[in-house]
């Protein structure tokens, strides 16, 4: 099974490239199955006078995939490395070789002559009206391009024959193909495993690489308690407004107020619903109610965005001006309550699970006391459950704070601090899409600011997260 | 010393009001399943209510001359000429000739504004079809603008919206309506174009097909990848600290927000490996990570369920590990293993906001035809469409929502029947 780094990378260019990558990928495969029937017969063949297969290690399938592996598992290995480096080494060979007329001097500059250069040489800007220093590079490029793609193909070529040369050769009959082949399929199955680390440690590094760059130009003292925020950037000096200030503790009251509005709607309408279909419920109700709630589930955060920015928020306005309340038409509010229907089945799941998990035991114990059925329930059962009850509810917080589309449609786009939940405010995640959607150069403060929104994100929705699931854990095992 | 009297009528008057309680908190637990299942009934009643025009376009029949000399075509395999040829003037002909009382710059323009600025290109298009028709009078059923199309459609419904429109325009719409000529049609168009400003030409099929394409990708990557995880950490893991943060990471990274993913795909996939912005590649990769948790976890269920004994007794026959596992073990665990992956897949299909972090966001008016063709997905076209400023589009938002739940409708379903049908209870 080829492995993430040989089937992503393969996709990871433009189309020529893409191309050729496809090509030797389905080449490299035809191999393997060749190797594979190679190998086989050979065994066979090794085993027909020594009487039958009997007289091998393995059976003679393990011989043939041992010589596949062989043959394709470092070919993919190397065409992954090589396109995922092969740009970059060009690029900077043709760059570091440029006439000096056009030699690049900081980043901007080299950006732009390796756009236009790649550009020439992909044959999407006319060769018309350049100058021939950079006419010169872009055939540099074009040549050097010319140069891998044929390596790179004779290189994979010479591989695998000899990957597949020597799989075939070290087949014999006290060779030990099966355990060779499982081994290396153990080792596949660790990288796959493995994956959710690199994940993990992509998301972190990639966050705090941004971060740290921002916090060279914003230092994180104003970031974490600045009370202002306006992430314009000037593009003149003497702008209104010119310098941008990302005092972020506005984004956090109001990624807090929409929270604490989802929280308010979601937490007793989905513990109590969960209450009543766990403990109160006939079978036929709960079988149907049940599944009925979880479509909530199922339902894209887009949809509720429409339904929140379109429908609840001018009800929303309607209703507060027919009672003399001002109330906006971006209100946290509308936002808030949309985002806690949401979250409903997601509470009432949690903590059905764990409702259930109490032992019968302890309620019948309650009820041969005298207690009414609410009573066992309030008494009994919610505080036996309130460990897994709190963990769902801080997984529920940590849903909402890191919800985007919601709040991206229905809530709004000015920081303000204020705690009334009629008025619009913004948060953390929608001022993360505001902040990189569209076209943006990289190293400037507005982007390198929406790492920094992430990781503040990122290192909350953790901590929640790791506290709930420890605490939830910890619950489980106590009734086990 | 009280009187036993008086316990029981205190017991009497406390047992009552112990039963109000509960009585009570029954109805607290009633009155949240109604609000949840209001919730869900207001939803989807809501977004059909808004919706369900859109799958019907209005349509103004006018009689077209085909004129050689109003569009300035002579030879129709010329494409510099189809280029230059004046198609906008053909509609705009056929309604001066079904209005001819009509004079005055503007009046002329705000006739011409009754059909939608595309149809001159579908007139272009039926031309070039049947290249016969040059020079020839047809009678033919025309795409009407979104503003006369919401206005006809809210005016059948006995409620008129006419914000947009002028007073001699309404005329124009009541005149046609009396003589038959203005229709709703079933909307094609809503299923077999791209994207486009025009509320009246915009369709779905780019968005679908971009959301098929990635959702393809996310499949072949996280299904097999996903797989492979859960039956190592099942059945070859050895218990140590490595495999136990293995599975802490693999039930944080489920409960990551998933802008985040897409803020990972921005600085790994895009400023990193230069993976170009828009195409379903980037997407299907960010999808791949972000589903993979949900894959992993259902996965390694399924695996658990299989009962022991179906082990013991392969290795008992003298089955590796291995053999063990993938002849009798993956097999029994498969349609939970399918159910996770179907689970997955609606999850992916569904979502949106890492996918505006990596430019998935674009306006495409082209439908995507492979992996490195600029895309966009079916709920960021909602998002699009959402965030459009003209009337018309809150219909085909909605319109669009319904088929995006009807496709997360069915891939659900199926995956509740395939868990009921083939799962097997030890």
């Amino acid at each position: 099974m080829p492995s993430l780094n040989s089937w992503a990378y393969l996709f990871l260019k433009g189309s020529t490239s893409s191309m050729q990558a496809t090509n030797l990928l389905i080449l490299l495969l035809g191999f393997g199955v060749l190797a594979f029937y190679l190998g086989r017969g050979r065994s066979l063949a090794i085993a027909a006078p020594l009487g039958g297969i009997r007289k091998l290690h393995s059976l003679p399938s393990y011989y043939g995939m041992h010589a596949a592996l062989w043959c394709a598992l470092p070919s993919l290995f190397l065409l992954g490395l090589w396109l995922m480096f092969d740009e970059s080494v060009i690029n900077s060979l043709v760059i570091g070789s440029v006439a000096a007329d056009i030699a690049p001097i900081d980043t901007a500059t080299y950006n732009l002559l390796l756009n236009k250069v790649a550009n020439l040489a992909d044959g999407i800007l006319p060769r018309k009206g350049q100058t021939e220093s950079i006419l010169a590079a872009s055939d540099h490029m074009q040549s050097l391009r010319v140069i891998s793609s044929w390596s790179l193909t004779a290189l994979l070529l010479a591989l695998s024959t000899a990957g597949l040369f020597w799989g075939w050769s070290k087949t014999a009959s006290d060779f030990r193909a099966r355990p060779a082949v499982e081994k290396v399929m153990q080792n596949l199955l660790l990288a796959c495993a493995c994956l959710a680390i690199f994940t993990t440690l992509g998301i972190v590094l990639s966050v705090l690489f941004e971060s740290i760059q921002f916090f060279r130009s914003v230092p994180i003292y104003d970031f974490v308690f600045g009370l202002e925020w306006s992430p314009q950037t000037a593009i003149r000096e003497d702008q209104v407004g010119s310098s941008g200030s990302f005092g972020a503790v506005p984004l956090f009251v109001g990624t807090l107020l929409v929270s604490a509005v989802a929280m308010v709607v979601a937490v007793p309408v989905g513990l109590m619903s969960a209450i009543y279909l766990a403990e109160y419920a006939s079978k036929n109700v709960r079988n149907y109610a049940k599944p009925a709630l979880e479509v909530l589930a199922g339902i894209p955060t887009v949809v509720y965005g429409f339904f929140a920015a379109l429908t609840v928020a001018p009800f929303l306005r309607d209703l507060g001006s027919s009672f003399g309340l001002t109330v906006s038409s971006e209100s946290a509010l509308a936002a808030g309550g949309v985002m806690g229907i949401m979250i409903i089945p997601f509470i009432s799941s949690l903590a059905d699970d764990v409702i259930t998990a109490v032992p019968q035991s302890m309620r019948d114990g309650s009820l041969a006391m005298g207690a009414t059925k609410s009573e066992t329930v309030r008494r009994v059962v919610i505080p036996a459950a309130l460990p897994g009850i709190v963990g769902g509810i801080m997984l529920a917080v940590s849903r909402a704070i890191g919800e985007t589309m919601i709040v991206v449609m229905a809530a709004g786009m000015a920081a303000k601090l204020t705690a009334n939940p009629l008025e619009s405010v913004t948060t953390v995640t929608v001022q993360i899409v505001t902040l990189l959607t569209g076209d943006q150069e990289f190293d400037s403060p507005k982007t390198l600011a929406a790492f920094a929104l992430g990781l503040m994100l990122f290192t909350v929705t953790l901590l929640l997260n790791i506290f709930a699931l420890h605490i939830v854990k910890k619950y489980r095992e106590q009734y086990e | 010393m009280s009187k036993p009297v008086d316990h029981l009528n205190k017991i009497k008057h406390s047992l009552r009001r112990r039963n109000r309680a509960e009585a009570r908190f029954r109805w607290y637990g009633r009155v949240a399943v109604f609000i949840g299942l209001a919730a869900v009934a207001v939803l989807f009643g809501d977004i059909i209510s808004k919706g369900h025009g859109a799958f019907q376009a209005t349509y103004i029949n006018l009689s077209v001359a085909y004129n050689q000399d109003l569009i300035g075509v002579d030879n129709l395999t010329d494409p510099d000429e189809l280029a230059m040829g004046n198609w906008q003037a053909l509609p705009k002909a056929a309604l001066r000739a079904q209005f001819p009382e009509v004079s005055g710059r503007s009046d002329k323009r705000k006739l011409s504004g009754l059909l939608s600025s595309g149809a001159g290109y579908d007139l272009k298009d039926r031309l070039l079809a049947n290249p016969l028709l040059l020079g020839e009078t047809e009678s033919i059923w025309l795409l009407a603008d979104d503003d006369i199309d919401t206005y006809y459609k809210s005016w059948l419904a006995g409620d008129a919206y006419a914000a947009r429109l002028t007073d001699k325009q309404i005329i124009w719409i009541e005149q046609l309506h009396q003589q038959g000529q203005i229709r709703l049609q079933l909307n094609t168009n809503l299923f077999t174009r791209g994207d486009s400003r025009e509320p009246e030409q915009a369709g779905i099929r780019g968005a679908v097909m971009g959301s098929l394409l990635t959702l393809v990708l996310t499949l072949m990557l996280s299904f097999p990848i996903g797989v492979s995880a859960a039956i190592y950490l099942e059945e070859f893991a050895p218990k140590n600290r490595w495999t136990d943060f293995i599975e802490v990471n693999i039930n944080n990274l489920a409960a990551v927000p998933s802008i985040i993913f897409g803020l990972l795909g921005l600085a790994i996939f895009i400023n990193f490996f230069h993976v170009p912005r828009s195409v379903p590649i980037v997407g299907g990769l960010v999808l791949t990570l972000m589903t993979l948790p949900t894959i992993i976890i259902t996965s390694r269920a399924a695996i658990k369920s299989v009962p022991p004994s179906i082990r013991q007794a392969a290795l008992g026959m003298g089955a590796s590990k291995y053999q063990t596992v993938l002849h009798h073990v993956l097999p029994l665990a498969l349609p939970g293993m399918l159910t996770g992956a179907i689970i997955g897949m609606a999850q992916a299909l569904g979502e949106t906001a890492p996918l505006l972090m990596i430019g998935m966001v674009a306006f495409i008016v082209d439908i995507p035809g492979s992996f490195t063709d600029p895309a966009t997905v079916l709920p960021v076209q909602i998002f699009l469409w959402a965030d459009s400023p003209e009337r018309a589009f809150i219909e085909k938002t909605s319109a669009a929502i319904m088929v995006l739940l009807t496709f997360l409708i069915i891939m659900n379903t199926s995956a509740v029947w395939l868990r009921k049908r083939l799962e097997r209870r030890w």
